[in-house]
């Protein structure tokens, strides 16, 4: 019952999953055959019928993260096929379609493969580490109330639509997967960047990008080597000019710093 | 019990003032000595655990995603509205509070919607300090955007990403305060009872999503902040976690649930493709203002456009219904939501619904694309196109969208008070899972603004004046009222388990869907209303005899959380459909085929239902208690809407 191509053929796919009871266990990849899959099902409807499938079998359903299905919650984060969110460019998985892939195919799907992302079980992982990193910085330090009017603020629109791409971020993870360090440079890049192009980010700007850096490498994030495999992979478009923003605000933060390590 | 909405005396535009002078407060020093728990972070929850952490309370915050950044305020689209008036076109609280009410068919408190109206400005000013990039004027001044249902420019928004904005607002703001270690973070917990001792709630039981571990925690004070039941009709804009059950479970430890029944159609959205559908996709409202909404001109010409045999664009322009801008003259393609999803069913009721299904109306951008170019099109709608491009491989530059109306937004939920308390002291309910402010029908741009209001603005005062009176010793899980809950959610663990029956709870999740959508959505009736309750009753039964879930409770396990979730809605369902028997009415998004103007149109009746229906729960299996508190307008007058 496709909705926009009546002509749509449904396909049989074999899909290699990664299977993993919980942190502590070994795991390992099972295979699984799905039939009849529509071109029009986005890939969370097609695991959606293999988990239905399990479950009516009375097998464990494979756990994957997911909610708003729509592009912006950043839940979701399966590697598929060898890349972030899979084959489509600018694309989380959940708006990845079936149409993308043809009858016969063989999809490897695994976890964001990073040691800061331990796995929780199957293709979830945990993303705490980012969090970790925002609360050692990622704010403007203003409580609720005492706010000045909003137009006392006046901002260059150039630098509010700039500040605006970087804030974009869906925190989903793709780039920390993408890449062969691991790095979680574009991620802490971009809430780096916003705060710094924007006013009301001046006053804590020096000790932000040094806390926010201090906690990524406690996380065990890799290095960054410029490959730029994350803005390649980044669902949402964040741009590697970030990274540059990010590496001069943290010169120039260690070199008028007091605390010189 | 008598409702109390503890609305101010005095006059509409001194109540929050006066009152604020007059709630008891909790001095500084004191602050460090009371808990209080905030389950969910969305825009309700993030906004009050950060601005109760500042305050200096000691904040337990909780959510069942694996962040606090992950809410579904964050997929909102168009903006926020306020009342600054910075376009000097005529706003002010006043008018914003009009509009309001008017907005929600008269359904709303007066006063509550009047003081949301009232700190709309404050809002904006907090998100600006934290660094929300909103959209910006050349000049460097904030911009605005117009909105359905008023007649000035007062929204707010950060592009196409407004939700997302605000809420990584709310989430750095909540940051700050984890690190402070004033907010301790509780992820992937899920909330699976209040636990109310003699009378006050005094804490919670959750269940953690990685372990299985089911635990207390203990508070002076419980917010609740858990978001809408859209999800109740399977099919919804609404992301897949979305759920009633902290609501439910508040619900059946006292709180009453108010006009569960006002649940919000959203006219635009990509229609349903298939049986395997887990969600449906919002196109932003702001499309009518381009795009003319048609049928075919006949059944016949319609079945051969869902055979496939012929084109919309090859269909001659006399062949075609534009049937709002036929019904609607003076307003056209942009009636109310309401209005215009009634009449895409009506149509598709008719048997001139287009798509393979049926089930879709056209939404024509041809005329403005011959009239200003396809690059001004897109230059406005782009991001929208490519979206819709995305889902259906449809190309709507050459070819009309196909939309259907979809649910999006429940007005009702958990009765609460001018402080925003439910009926079980120490209880509160912010956000979309309270009922407060947008009566029957929710006016766009206004959900953002309802839940920082509540999170920022209201909250932090009304609770300091319970915490006032309640002693600051410590709240002990020790007490037997906490292994009581616990043992409760334990054993209902174990029940969904020990089934193991042949049905999957997403099979009873679409049956649900489907009865609520077909006798309790757009339209309903008497006869239909009494038959779908039948039917959720034998679902129920069929629940707990035949549902499958494998695996344990002590692991992570997405389909034991799904049954409980579904369990909790098929309750619910019936709750719906009592309050809409009950509404003898039709008026906003309730509508009643019995009750309509000799046009079509929804007939209030404010003689007999001028007021809010508050349900009480009476037990496992019993019909529930219908509470009233009546509404009372002294500032605006009650009018008929029309859109000739």
């Amino acid at each position: 019952m496709a909705g926009s191509n009546p002509n749509a053929k449904p396909m049989n796919l074999t899909l290699k999953v990664w299977r993993q009871p919980n942190r502590q266990a070994q795991g390992k990849i099972v295979d699984y055959q799905v039939k009849d899959i529509s071109p029009d099902m986005s890939f969370l409807e097609m695991l959606d019928v293999l988990n239905e499938d399990l479950l009516r079998g009375g097998q464990d359903p494979v756990a994957f993260d997911h909610d708003c299905r729509e592009g912006i919650c950043g839940s979701c984060d399966l590697f598929i096929n060898g890349r972030s969110h899979g084959p489509e460019k600018g694309t989380t998985t959940c708006q990845l379609h079936m149409r993308k892939f043809s009858d016969g195919d063989t999809i490897t799907i695994e976890p964001w493969r990073a040691s800061s992302f331990p796995v929780n079980k199957d293709l979830s992982v945990d993303r705490s580490a980012f969090d970790r990193i925002i609360q050692a910085g990622g704010y403007v330090s203003v409580n609720t109330g005492g706010a000045p009017d909003g137009n006392e603020i006046p901002i260059p629109k150039e630098i509010s639509d700039r500040a605006f791409e970087a804030a974009t971020c869906i925190g989903c993870g793709a780039c920390v997967a993408a890449c062969k360090n691991a790095s979680a440079m574009l991620f802490v890049s971009a809430k780096v960047s916003q705060l710094a192009l924007l006013p009301q980010g001046q006053v804590e700007r020096k000790t932000r990008v040094e806390n926010m850096v201090a906690q990524m490498d406690k996380e065990g994030f890799g290095a960054c080597t410029n490959i730029g495999s994350c803005a390649a992979e980044c669902p949402v478009g964040i741009s590697l000019e970030n990274i540059a923003i990010l590496n001069r605000e943290f010169l120039a933060a260690k070199a008028s710093s007091n605390n010189l390590a | 019990m008598q409702l109390d909405s503890k609305i101010p005396e005095g006059p509409l535009a001194e109540k929050w003032e006066k009152h604020k002078f007059n709630v008891k407060l909790v001095n500084p020093a004191n602050k460090r000595k009371y808990d209080v728990i905030v389950v969910g972070t969305g825009l309700a929850g993030g906004a009050a655990a950060a601005s109760l952490a500042e305050l200096g309370y000691n904040v337990k915050a909780f959510t069942y995603h694996d962040s606090p950044r992950r809410a579904h305020s964050i997929a909102a689209q168009g903006g926020i509205n306020a009342a600054k008036n910075y376009q000097n076109d005529g706003d002010s609280v006043f008018r914003l509070f009009y509009d309001t009410i008017k907005g929600g068919d008269y359904r709303a408190r007066e006063a509550n919607v009047y003081r949301l109206a009232q700190v709309s400005v404050n809002i904006i000013d907090q998100c600006v300090a934290q660094g929300v990039p909103f959209a910006r004027e050349y000049g460097g001044l904030l911009a605005n955007r117009s909105f359905g249902g008023a007649q000035v420019s007062r929204t707010f928004y950060a592009r196409g990403q407004t939700g997302q904005q605000l809420l990584l607002g709310a989430y750095s703001a909540l940051s700050r305060q984890i690190a402070y270690g004033k907010v301790k973070m509780y992820t992937r917990s899920e909330m699976l009872d209040v636990v109310v001792i003699d009378g006050q709630a005094r804490g919670i039981v959750t269940r953690n999503l990685i372990t299985g571990e089911i635990e207390t925690h203990s508070a002076h004070a419980v917010v609740l902040a858990t978001g809408g039941y859209g999800n109740v009709f399977y099919l919804s804009t609404n992301a897949m976690y979305c759920n009633v059950t902290a609501a439910w479970r508040a619900h059946k430890k006292g709180a009453y649930f108010a006009n569960p029944c006002f649940t919000q159609i959203h006219p635009t959205c990509i229609p349903v493709s298939g049986d395997y559908q887990s969600k449906l996709t919002l196109m932003s409202e702001s499309l009518r203002n381009d795009g003319r909404v048609w049928v075919p001109k006949t059944v016949e010409m319609a079945e051969r456009v869902r055979k496939g045999e012929i084109k919309p664009q090859d269909i001659a322009e006399d062949d075609r219904d534009y049937f709002l801008e036929r019904k609607y003259p003076a307003f056209g393609n942009l009636v109310p939501r309401d209005v215009a999803s009634r009449n895409a069913k009506m149509m598709c009721d008719e048997g001139r619904g287009v798509g393979s299904t049926g089930l879709a109306v056209y939404l024509d951008f041809s005329e403005i694309i011959k009239r200003t170019g396809a690059d001004a099109v897109s230059q406005k709608y782009g991001n929208l196109f490519a979206m819709y491009e995305k889902i259906t491989d449809e190309d709507p530059y050459k070819q009309p969208m196909r939309i259907y109306p979809a649910v999006h937004y429940t007005m009702g939920g958990l009765w609460v008070d001018y402080n925003l308390q439910t009926t079980v002291p120490g209880l509160y309910a912010t956000g979309e899972c309270n009922f407060s402010d947008h009566g029957a029908n929710r006016l766009g741009a206004s959900a953002l603004m309802q839940g920082l209001a509540d999170g920022y603005f209201v909250i932090p005062y009304t609770i300091g004046d319970y915490l006032a009176q309640t002693p600051p010793k410590p709240v002990s899980t020790d007490h037997p009222a906490f292994a009581e809950a616990k043992a409760g959610v334990q054993a209902r663990t174990e029940q969904l388990l020990s089934i193991k029956g042949n049905r999957t709870p997403d099979d009873f999740h679409k049956i649900l869907g489907h009865i609520m959508w077909e006798y309790c959505g757009m339209a309903r009736t008497a006869e239909g209303l009494t038959h779908a309750k039948a039917e959720i009753q034998k679902l129920k039964k069929d629940f707990w005899s035949d549902v499958k879930v494998v695996g344990s409770g002590e692991e992570m396990n997405q389909a034991l959380e799904k049954a409980g979730r579904v369990a909790d809605f098929i309750e619910l369902g019936e709750l719906m459909v009592d309050d809409a028997l009950n509404r003898n009415e039709s008026c906003g998004g309730h509508f009643r085929e019995e009750y309509q103007t000799p046009e079509g149109e929804a007939l209030r009746d404010d003689e007999n239902y001028a007021y809010v229906a508050a349900w009480e729960y009476q037990g496992e299996n019993q019909p529930e208690k219908l509470n009233k508190e009546e509404l009372t307008f002294e500032n605006v007058k009650l009018t008929q809407r029309s859109y000739k």
